[in-house]
């Protein structure tokens, strides 16, 4: 169903965001506060993904960039919107609709801020359904939709088109390239396509789980419920469908490196009571990637791994984790659509050389203690 | 000797310290007056112990006055704030995330211009001066009086900072200037943010630590006086008039620092039951573990260090209703009786059960008229204080990192409703003088120095960039007044920046040592 969006609504997205950033994503919060700027006492329209038309023209934006720049480098405000016109011009057609690229952190927002610039409508889909680190590692590639031609902008009102063909790889490579003369933040529209297509490759429906999550996680909290049992039940009737608590307790090491341009590492979990010496360790590439309890994979890539506070139930980022941090680490089912052999070969466990075979988390988790069952 | 005060909101704490040891305690009422205050408590110090004033060393005050200042909006001087990062940061002028009500009690005029770099240090424009000029101008025109300019990337370079403060300081030569690569760290709102508290404050900052030094040389101590800042370090007095903010969270980082050092434990988990919460936190090498999230203060996003505390509804004044529980047991709190405990408890003669008139009634405590609880059910009494331990049990279990044990020292003047053994079966350390933990923290406090910026680490380069890093913290610590025999470096934190080659690296350090004082 489509509906209009108003700045009430953002904080609730914004905690959702960064749930679904799974680590990483950048901070939802910057992307709030440009939303809210821009919008005033307005509102923007959000396209349910069924309402739109075969032959709409449908852009992705997006920032990409390191996320420790983008808290400190904060947009002019006309990148957004030079970058749609850039990408407008090259491909001679006039956009119809944008569309996030990742629900989870910063870009969740950036459509957002490009409606509310410019009056056209928002998609109420993304091609990840989470956030990925490389912009290749998306539903619409794995589809079939090719990345190129691909616009950037900066600050300064420069702008850039890249046109790799069908090697999407490559594109990525020179964007990130052009991305660090910029200063190590751009804004992007890539994987421009149609409307049919974008009902073919796209998550649907991840701007409302978004706020829907994060709604769950505000009033978790001002009911003093259990966070993790109001995730749970909103998660069920979606088509993620399963969330699974995976452990509970404190953070007692932590390692990162910094790896082809990716914060990498790890950290470890300890359970809190002295009794229980089972731990949890968490692998990461910006994004967490995998869980293992014990030496036992509980959850992987593309399903989502999200690190939140034990007591407040706010989500952590991966460049948050700290010594000594209580928090409980949740598995989130994806949808279907991300668990098909060419979504797998996108951004499966092997897309990030895991050396472990993708198992939904429903069945890696089945029979074992603390596992969360929806309230009814 | 030293002497340590901890001025809170509802009491003054004065501890007077010398080598290992506290000679002298008091606890009295804070008053609004910072100076009458100050000097009552050190009359009654000097009453109880008398001492010479010219054999005090040092006085180390921790104070709540500034964030209490900026939580009331009070006494704020009309601040301008200018951005150097056009054209990038435009979307979200300084005072964006502000409310309302508190950007208005500081003028609320922020000004973007010209300047700010990149993370590698390339300009993203050239300072503008013409630019600057006709803002100053227009500041001066507003009325502002003090500045807080925050350029981009500052904490990689602060070269336009700096260059700004001229030019403003050149035409506004009264103006309080703060800026920001001295206050915060890596993300601009949130340094930013800081940065204009900081100068909302520096008005004030003058009154009081002018305040401050008239009490102590009123009492004719000539020793220098030092406030306590968050991370339980020292700054001296010129510093404080400057770096107001610096002080915001200091009162729980003196109660951890003082509980540990009166038990002699560098690392412990700390019990500080107060009036209305217990506090709980942990030390680690003899300073306060710190939280990571951001930390909001009167509403403003900032990205201070503060200690990280688990806050429990239980102190003294809790409300204790006998049958309040689901079960039909008692329950403790999270409603407290505050300040008007003197009035409100039943071993006041008042109308209301507090967990202080449980802990009399145990006999752990001798307040007030024990004889009005003497006939207080023993049930109850068992029950309320099983509960107290239960809480506080789980609370340092939910603190502690590892399964190592872990010494739990208790202080605050609440701390009598705690058992000797938690549940656990983990020891309780009550060490002398744990009502006045906080003062003797402010007393035993040492002088850091900091580095925290993005280096750019080439191969095999890492332990090099690394090692300039700890030394330059240690030369700040020492330039801030440390012994240099003395100064250490206490804790390395490295953060690799995602997506950018060249190893883009977060470098934190913290280096402290003794406070160097005159023989």
């Amino acid at each position: 169903m489509s509906f209009d969006l108003g700045v009430d609504s953002l904080g609730d997205l914004s905690r959702g965001a960064a749930l679904l950033g799974t680590g990483g994503g950048g901070d939802p919060h910057v992307g709030r506060l440009l939303v809210t700027q821009a919008l005033g006492d307005r509102t923007v329209r959000i396209l349910d993904p069924d309402e739109v038309a075969d032959d709409a023209f449908v852009v992705p934006v997006a920032q990409m960039g390191a996320p420790t720049v983008g808290m400190e480098k904060l947009p002019g405000g006309d990148e957004p919107v030079a970058v749609l016109r850039a990408i407008e011009r090259h491909v001679g057609r006039t956009a119809d609709a944008v569309i996030p690229v990742e629900c989870g952190g910063i870009n969740s927002m950036i459509p957002l801020f490009v409606a509310a610039r410019t009056g056209l409508p928002v998609i109420d889909a993304d091609g990840m359904g989470r956030a990925f680190p490389e912009l290749q590692m998306k539903t619409f590639a794995a589809y079939g939709i090719s990345g190129s031609p691909m616009a950037l902008a900066g600050e300064n009102g420069e702008t850039a088109i890249i046109d790799t063909g069908t090697d999407d790889k490559r594109m990525e490579w020179l964007a990130r390239g052009v991305t660090m003369r910029l200063g190590g933040i751009a804004h992007v529209a890539e994987f421009t396509m149609s409307g049919a297509d974008m009902r073919r490759t796209a998550i649907k429906r991840t701007l409302t789980l978004g706020i829907r999550l994060g709604a769950a996680l505000r009033e978790a909290r001002r009911d003093h419920r259990d966070p993790v049992a109001a995730l749970a039940e909103v998660v069920a009737d979606t088509e993620y469908r399963h969330l699974r608590a995976l452990f509970t307790g404190k953070i007692v090491d932590i390692e990162r490196r910094t790896e082809g341009g990716f914060a990498v590492g790890r950290a470890r979990f300890a359970s809190f009571g002295a009794a229980d010496t089972s731990e949890l360790e968490l692998t990461f590439q910006n994004e967490h990637l995998v869980a293992e309890v014990d030496g036992r994979v509980v959850c992987t890539v593309p399903d989502l791994i999200c690190v939140l506070d034990a007591e407040t139930g706010e989500p952590i980022t991966t460049e948050g984790l700290r010594y000594g941090q209580r928090a409980t680490v949740i598995g989130i089912g994806t949808p279907p659509v991300m668990r098909t052999e060419q979504a797998l070969a996108a951004f499966g466990p092997a897309a990030f050389r895991l050396g472990t075979e993708f198992r939904p988390v429903e069945e890696l988790t089945a029979g074992t203690a603390g596992t969360a069952a929806p309230t009814p | 000797m030293r002497i340590g005060i901890d001025v809170g909101g509802t009491n003054t704490d004065v501890a007077l310290v010398t080598g290992g040891s506290v000679l002298a305690a008091v606890k009295t009422s804070t008053q609004d007056d910072v100076t009458d205050g100050i000097m009552a408590a050190l009359n009654e110090l000097q009453q109880q112990h008398p001492f010479d004033p010219a054999a005090v060393k040092a006085v180390m005050i921790g104070t709540t006055h500034f964030i209490n200042a900026l939580v009331e909006h009070r006494r704020l001087a009309p601040t301008a704030a200018i951005r150097l990062g056009l054209p990038a940061t435009a979307a979200l002028p300084p005072l964006v995330d502000w409310p309302a009500p508190l950007a208005a009690a500081l003028g609320g005029h922020g000004y973007l211009c010209h300047g700010g770099h990149e993370f590698d240090g390339r300009a993203i424009s050239e300072l503008d001066e013409d630019e600057l000029k006709r803002t100053v101008e227009d500041i001066a025109a507003r009325g502002a009086r003090s500045i807080a300019i925050t350029s981009v990337f500052s904490p990689v370079t602060a070269e336009f900072e700096q260059r700004a403060a001229e030019v403003v300081g050149a035409m506004l030569p009264d103006a309080a200037i703060s800026l920001s690569h001295e206050i915060g760290r890596m993300g601009l709102l949130e340094r930013e943010n800081a940065t204009i508290v900081n100068a909302s404050l520096r008005e004030l900052a003058v009154d009081i630590v002018d305040g401050l030094a008239a009490a102590i040389e009123g009492h004719g101590i000539a020793a220098p006086l030092y406030l306590s800042q968050n991370d339980g370090t020292l700054m001296d007095v010129d510093f404080a008039r400057r770096y107001p903010v610096a002080t915001f969270a200091s009162g729980p980082t003196n109660s951890m620092r003082g509980a540990a050092y009166l038990s002699g434990l560098a690392d412990c988990a700390v019990v500080d039951v107060g009036g209305t919460t217990s506090d709980i936190g942990i030390v680690q090498a003899g300073f306060p573990r710190e939280a990571t999230n951001d930390v909001s203060v009167a509403g403003v996003r900032t990205n201070f260090r503060m200690p990280d505390v688990l806050s429990l509804g239980i102190g003294g004044g809790s409300r204790v209703r006998p049958d309040g529980g689901t079960d039909g047991g008692p329950v403790v709190g999270p409603d407290s009786v505050g300040f008007r405990l003197g009035s409100e408890a039943l071993v006041f003669g008042g109308p209301t059960m507090t967990a202080t008139d449980v802990a009399v009634a145990a006999g752990r405590a001798e307040i007030g008229d024990p004889s009005r609880v003497a006939g207080m059910d023993r049930d109850l009494v068992g029950g309320v204080l099983a509960q107290i331990a239960a809480a506080v049990t789980d609370g340092v279990e939910r603190m502690r990192v590892s399964a190592e044990p872990l010494p739990i020292v208790a202080v605050g003047g609440g701390s009598v409703l705690l058992p000797d053994r938690l549940d656990d079966g983990a020891a309780l350390v009550r060490p002398d003088n744990f009502p006045v933990a906080n003062a003797v923290g402010a007393a035993i406090a040492q002088v850091g120095g900091e580095v925290d910026r993005v280096f750019s680490i080439e191969p095999g380069r890492r332990s090099a960039v690394l090692d300039d890093a700890k030394q330059e913290a240690v030369d700040r610590a020492v330039r801030a007044g440390a012994l240099p025999d003395t100064v250490r470096v206490v804790d390395v934190d490295e953060v690799p920046l995602a997506y950018l080659p060249g190893n883009a690296t977060r470098i934190r350090v913290k280096a402290v040592g003794e406070l160097f004082t005159a023989p």
